[in-house]
């Protein structure tokens, strides 16, 4: 069954078209990523499957409801994780989890046991009443995934859930998902490395200037075209991922 | 009458206010406030103490009545009204600012099922509901130094919320608007200091220049010092219009939070 599924999508930004007519259907269970540079749309495309930006042209569904018409009922049962921190610093760790769930309407009894769940799972539980800031880069990211989950979404959304973590951070961050994979959540990915994209993803579309090139696992994609996923990437769009 | 409510403030599709989830955003800002406060609270209470010392007791030296009262009672019930004023414009010019570019507080909600029109809703609602914070607790300190002869009072503080909501709303305007965070110095000087000044607080508009008067009626902070003076007084004569006043510039400017912020959010 398709989670989400877009045609025709086109979105204009400030005067420029971001994205310019993508079609994609995304399968329940799978993790899907949006492979590309900076620039690529990829972004953009992640902050219309999230309601956050209407579609200029075209339809989004996900869960089979539009996202211009249901937003909320959407955004009840997806989870976002941000490209930056937007913790709440004004919040303690726990404090951050308790708030969030509240969005959702989840009663402050279970959200407390969730926020305590959530923080073993992300394996800062000792950290629970520290401030954000005084977190490293690393358990801010841990901390915006365990944010992400409070609602025990059906579609999580990750925007370069790994830009800027050091390879242990990264590694740790990979797990988690991997075990959420295993859960048979569905997750949709946008990230600019390779090996993330061959490690996690059952599927990736490539994009390029707000296009998607192709579409399909990484090891047909590696097939068909020869090399590894950096080889393919650069075949298809001419360009190195790095550019 | 809540859909009317909601077709005329928020017209963006799917993302229909809802009161509840504007309740959620409250809520968070009530949680900081609250872990603050304790360090915050005092000064909550300077500012006006100064004023009410500084004029009151200085100026008040010099001036000794107007119209049949000691100068500091005249000043009192306005330095609430003042204060109910900067509570909601902090709160929702820098406050909302803050939260909105800096700290992205704003994306982090807007993931959830709270949409663009619960956000704001609920920005404006925990403005206007500082402004009866601050409200009321100046009110105590100015009635426990006898500087109140009515518990009508009391009847002033749906109208600290109401004129709360006006200034929250002016403010949020101007924040949706801003392109950085320096420009609000202009917000304060330009409007924030004349209303200050020119509202009736300090001295009896009558003395003033036809033009300066007839400009004062249309400013919110006018009508609410002149109810915070009746009702402190114990009469409602003269307050009854301020009311009017007021509830139709917190109906006419409600629109206009909202537009302008899904202009500057929603690109």
């Amino acid at each position: 069954m398709d989670i989400v599924t877009a045609q025709g999508l086109i979105k204009d930004y400030n005067g420029l078209r971001a994205v310019n007519g993508v079609d994609f259907a995304i399968r329940q269970g799978e993790c899907f990523g949006f492979l590309g540079p900076n620039g690529a749309g990829k972004t953009t495309v992640m902050r219309v499957i999230s309601c956050f930006l209407p579609p200029t042209a075209g339809s989004v569904t996900v869960f089979g409801m539009d996202v211009a018409r249901d937003p909320s009922m959407i955004k009840s049962r997806i989870g976002v994780m941000p490209q930056d921190n937007n913790l709440d610093p004004d919040l303690s760790v726990f404090e951050n989890l308790i708030v969030y769930a509240r969005y959702f309407d989840i009663r402050k009894k279970d959200a407390i046991r969730l926020a305590r769940v959530l923080l073993d799972f992300v394996e800062i539980q000792d950290k629970a009443n520290v401030k954000i800031e005084q977190l490293s880069g690393g358990m801010k990211h841990r901390l915006l995934l365990a944010r992400a989950l409070v609602n025990n979404p059906d579609l999580l959304i990750l925007d370069e859930p790994t830009t800027g973590l050091d390879p242990h951070s990264r590694r740790a961050v990979w797990d988690k998902l991997n075990h959420l994979k295993f859960r048979n959540t569905t997750l949709l990915l946008t990230t600019h490395y390779m090996e993330e994209a061959e490690k996690l993803c059952d599927r990736v579309a490539i994009m390029d200037s707000g296009r998607i090139v192709a579409v399909d696992a990484p090891e047909n994609l590696i097939a068909a075209h020869g090399g590894n996923l950096e080889d393919v990437y650069l075949k298809l769009t001419g360009r190195s991922l790095a550019d | 009458m809540a859909g009317i409510l909601r077709t005329y403030i928020s017209s963006s599709p799917g993302g229909v206010l809802q009161i509840k989830r504007a309740f959620r955003v409250w809520q968070r800002h009530w949680m900081v406030y609250t872990k603050l406060y304790k360090t915050s609270f005092a000064l909550n209470f300077a500012e006006p103490a100064l004023y009410l010392v500084a004029m009151g007791l200085g100026l008040g030296a010099f001036v000794k009545e107007i119209h049949g009262q000691p100068y500091i009672k005249f000043i009192a019930p306005g330095i609430i009204a003042s204060s109910s004023m900067f509570a909601a414009v902090y709160e929702c010019t820098y406050g909302t600012y803050i939260r909105m570019a800096f700290q992205k507080t704003f994306d982090a909600i807007l993931a959830t099922p709270v949409n663009l029109d619960d956000l704001i809703a609920g920005e404006l609602i925990w403005g206007a509901t500082k402004s009866v914070i601050f409200g009321i607790t100046i009110t105590i300190v100015i009635a426990l130094f006898g500087l109140v002869d009515s518990s009508l009072i009391v009847l002033a503080i749906p109208l600290i919320f109401l004129c709360g909501l006006i200034f929250a709303e002016i403010s949020i305007i101007f924040a949706a608007i801003v392109p950085g965070i320096d420009s609000f110095s202009y917000f304060y000087t330009l409007f924030m200091t004349p209303l200050f000044l020119f509202s009736g607080i300090f001295f009896p508009l009558d003395t003033m220049p036809h033009v300066v008067t007839s400009i004062a009626a249309f400013t919110p902070l006018y009508h609410l010092v002149n109810i915070c003076r009746a009702f402190s007084a114990g009469t409602f004569s003269g307050a009854v219009w301020s009311m009017v006043w007021i509830i139709a510039a917190v109906s006419l400017l409600a629109p206009f939070p909202f537009r302008l912020m899904r202009k500057r959010i929603i690109p």
